[in-house]
């Protein structure tokens, strides 16, 4: 098992510093800079030219892409100069990160809890109305662009019922203390109540409405791959040794139909975070997506750089957790 | 029986209840602030009745203000909150695009414009307790003088660079200013090199606050280094802003993209209406609308023209700001010979209908430009009248010159929205429609703003393109000077026969000392530049709006976008 992680890091150590050759060759070939994106109108050519001489963009791409690896060797990975200028990347990052995790931490949650068991539910009352609602449903889910769901949730839950505050992470003169970033936890933790329960409901629309594709396609999977295995072999050997159907559904079926869901879910945490970069910029939740919009906007060349390649860590760390969950799930997979 | 918990829970809910029920009728019999006493000179609305003076007004801007200390800035969204914090020498009046005194109460220049004389307001103190007087006046302009190393990047010191160009240690650059001295506590004496007509009516600019030297010194403000990918910024500028302002700096919560400000009870003129200002970020235009029905803010700057009436029909106030900007198309005939031909640049003007164009795609209030600056700009052409739209006259220039089958590249920026312009898309095609009826053969081109058409623009690749510019101060020079004393920016007039002439005429009109002969220079030069040099074609004014709710009074709109909080009350 540990030969086998060390092996998954190795891989992953050589897919970012793949990654970041790509990304920093490709960040840099993008028309625009970031001196057109802070002064707009008022850059002039000289603007441009004293400023990419002053942080060396001026240089041949090898010898900036030399100079990027010296200083992320030494742990310097850049410092913005749209998103947050003057402030260390990886800061950046790591401040905005709780309010991300947290928020697809929550749509996630919500995917699950509702796409499972209305998938298991669907194919187990096949043709009925439950599953084509429900199959329609998730369509509806994946067809909706999020820009346009988060505009019918907040006109309808913010401003016509006034039931929930349409953007950000707080309302204004809450006085929270934040100890992790994510503030429903902090307010939990510190047992501020109120903070808890302000964060919490700033939190349901941007869940609800960044959980609508992994819902969409959990449910699907989970509806398919339940359909699929009570048809095998197996389940009818098992009906007809006269095992009661509960044992039947728990051992037999929901165990072997959950393998290709549990990887479904692995690779949604790479669409949840391309998700957020949309949910949070429209919520204006703070998280990386937020930073991630802007930083294009302001072509932050060291707030991309950063945010895209822990994103990619992320990515490829969830899914070693989930290959590695298959064997809790799977007795014939085994991990070496 | 009631179990422990629920017991506790409610007694929870009862002292939660007695808590709201104290506040609110500390709320109600609060009282008004009396006069809000002030030292002396008034010209802020007068508080109205009902106004709750312990209220927190919260406004919604476009985006995060970059850092806190003005002269490192270049962007609204950093000035809209050093505005409150600090103040310069020179203030505009409010409401207008004059200047006016600030924080000095008073001020002359010598007969050659040279020499410029300032007298310090007494009794005004910096937030950090120290008193301002004429050595701290003149410490700051030491300071921004004295910038060493990174911070003379332009994309640091952008105004300084741009208005006062150069620095003590830069010996290839002479800079505008020359030295200031005390002449007595009260009294600070400004030399400059030149005479321009933008000095001291820049010093009103709000690059130009005047800071605590003390807090300078204690954050090491002028601590800017390039590392790297960026530039790095001391203490003083991302935490620890000193001015003298009405409001004073509480914090930045990053968290949550909010700015929250004081009230100063120390201010030296009226005090400010609210007890707390909270600028949140909300860069989506459309979240910031449903904020503000939702309640959850006060106000936002720069609603979309289309929404104007909807949003007055739900109670909240559209205040117009009068238009202080320019649309035009720029010319650049660097990749289109016929654009050489002054007849192809007349003919594309009088193809245009700005009329129609300002009446369907621009928002009331709008009106089309006969010249490169707005009425509001000492020396503006009161005779020049904004072309005609004439297709047949335009056909018949183009036949004359030769050019009958004129074929154009024209861009359009695209991912952008800005005060002259409101939706550019719309724009661009009413032009493209009036260039085509005329037989010219337009190529559209589609660019992000940021993404590559500034600069393809900047760097001569546009033969024609939507721009525009908000003026910053008072002065012809800001808007004529810019585009075109440079002779290979976007404009590219060194295409032309009359490139220096224009430079020459720039210049001097400039550096003319007596404002009514400058005026009229100015005046006669937007007649040549729209009649016979044509660099590129006006084609409107339109004025930015900002919404309040209905309960936010005493809001003075600026025409510079340059607007003081601290007349805001709310009533709640």
């Amino acid at each position: 098992m540990s030969r086998y992680i060390v092996r998954r890091l190795l891989q992953a150590v050589v897919t970012l510093f793949v990654l970041s050759v790509l990304l920093f060759a490709w960040l840099r070939s993008l028309p625009g800079g970031p001196v057109s994106a802070l002064l707009g109108e008022r850059s002039t050519p000289a603007d441009r030219a004293a400023l990419e001489a002053a942080l060396g963009l001026d240089q041949p791409i090898l010898v900036q892409y030399w100079r990027f690896l010296e200083r992320a060797s030494q742990g310097q990975f850049g410092v913005s100069t749209g998103v947050l200028p003057g402030r260390d990347a990886l800061e950046i990052f790591l401040s905005r990160f709780p309010a991300t995790i947290e928020l697809s931490f929550f749509a996630l949650t919500l995917a699950i809890l509702l796409g499972v068991p209305l998938g298991y539910l669907a194919a187990r009352r096949r043709g009925t109305f439950l599953d084509t609602g429900s199959v329609l449903f998730s369509l509806v889910g994946i067809a909706v662009p999020v820009f346009f769901l988060a505009f019918a949730l907040k006109y309808v839950f913010a401003i016509q019922l006034g039931l929930l505050p349409p953007s950000g992470r707080q309302s204004v003169g809450i006085n929270a203390t934040h100890i992790t970033g994510m503030y429903v936890l902090d307010g939990l933790m510190t047992r501020e109540w109120d903070a808890a329960w302000d964060a919490l409901r700033h939190l349901i629309l941007p869940a609800v409405a960044l959980s609508s594709i992994p819902f969409a396609v959990i449910l699907r999977i989970t509806r398919a791959s339940v359909l699929e295995v009570l048809d095998e072999d197996y389940v009818r050997t098992a009906q007809s040794k006269g095992l009661r159907a509960p044992t039947i559904r728990g051992r037999h079926v929901l165990r072997n139909a959950l393998i290709p869901v549990v990887t479904t879910i692995g690779l949604q945490t790479g669409a949840l975070l391309a998700g957020a970069v949309l949910t949070e910029r429209v919520f204006t939740f703070r998280g990386v997506g937020h930073a991630l919009a802007y930083g294009f906007e302001t072509r932050d060349y060291a707030v991309l750089q950063v945010l895209i390649m822990m994103a990619a860590l992320v990515y490829i760390l969830v899914n070693m957790v989930v290959d590695i969950a298959y064997a809790a799930i799977d007795p014939r997979v085994r991990v070496r | 029986m009631l179990s422990r918990t629920t017991k506790a829970a409610v007694g929870a809910l009862a002292v939660a209840i007695a808590l709201t029920g104290c506040a609110q009728s500390q709320r109600d019999t609060a009282p008004a602030p009396a006069g809000t006493a002030g030292a002396g000179t008034s010209d802020s609305a007068a508080p109205t009745d009902g106004a709750n003076p312990d209220a927190t007004f919260i406004f919604g801007a476009a985006g995060a203000p970059k850092l806190f200390d003005p002269f490192y800035a270049s962007d609204g969204e950093t000035f809209r909150v050093t505005r409150q914090i600090y103040e310069q020498l020179l203030d505009f009046v409010p409401g207008e695009a004059k200047t006016t005194a600030g924080l000095a109460e008073s001020y002359e220049g010598s007969e050659d414009g040279l020499t410029w004389t300032f007298k310090i307001r007494e009794g005004v103190k910096f937030h950090d307790g120290t008193d301002l007087d004429a050595a701290a006046v003149c410490a700051n302009f030491d300071r921004w003088y004295n910038q060493t190393g990174d911070a003379q990047n332009s994309a640091v010191t952008y105004y300084w660079n741009n208005n006062f160009g150069g620095f003590a240690d830069q010996a290839d650059r002479d800079s505008l200013f020359e030295s200031c001295t005390t002449s007595d506590d009260m009294t600070a004496v400004v030399k400059v090199t030149r005479v321009t007509s933008k000095f001291p009516d820049i010093l009103a600019h709000g690059a130009y606050a005047i800071h605590s030297p003390a807090a300078l010194e204690e954050y090491d403000a002028n601590n800017v280094t390039a590392q790297g990918s960026g530039f790095t910024y001391p203490a003083y500028a991302l935490e620890h802003p000193t001015g003298t302002g009405a409001f004073k700096f509480a914090g930045y919560n990053d968290a949550n993209g909010e700015v929250t400000l004081e009230r100063n009870e120390d201010y030296w003129g009226d005090k400010a209406g609210v007890a707390k200002m909270v600028i949140r970020s909300i860069p989506d235009e459309s979240t910031r609308r449903q904020e503000l029905q939702a309640g959850t803010i006060h106000g936002y700057d720069l609603p979309n023209p289309v929404d104007w009436k909807a949003l007055e029909d739900d109670g909240a106030k559209v205040e117009i700001r009068p238009a202080f900007n320019i649309l035009y198309v720029g010319l650049n005939a660097t990749k289109n010979e016929a654009l050489k031909d002054v007849r192809v640049r007349q003919a594309l003007s009088y193809a245009i209908n700005r009329e129609q164009l300002v009446q369907s795609q621009l928002p009331e209030g709008a009106e089309p430009a006969s010249q490169f600056f707005p009425k509001a700009v000492s020396g503006y052409n009161n005779d020049l009248q904004p072309y005609p739209h004439d297709p047949e006259k335009a056909k018949s220039l183009l036949a004359e010159a030769g050019h009958s089958d004129l074929s154009i590249e024209f861009w359009q920026p695209t991912e952008v929205t800005r005060p002259y312009m409101p939706d550019p898309a719309s724009i661009f095609e009413a032009i493209r429609s009036d260039w085509e009826a005329v037989g010219i053969t337009v190529n559209p081109v589609a660019k992000p703003w940021t993404g590559g058409y500034l600069d393809g623009t900047e760097q001569s690749e546009a033969p024609a393109y939507l721009l525009g510019w908000t003026g910053d101060y008072d002065s012809a020079d800001n808007f004529i000077g810019t585009f075109f004393t440079q002779q290979d920016n976007a404009f590219a007039t060194k295409n032309y026969d009359f490139a220096n002439e224009l430079t020459e005429a720039l210049v001097a009109a400039d550096s003319e000392p007596d404002a009514a002969t400058r005026d009229q220079m100015v005046s006669e030069l937007n007649k040549k530049i729209a009649e016979e040099y044509l660099p590129g074609l006006p084609i409107s004014h339109s004025p930015p709006a900002i919404v309040v709710a209905s309960s936010v009074s005493g809001l003075v709109t600026s025409p510079l976008a340059a607007e003081d909080f601290s007349t805001v009350t709310i009533n709640e």
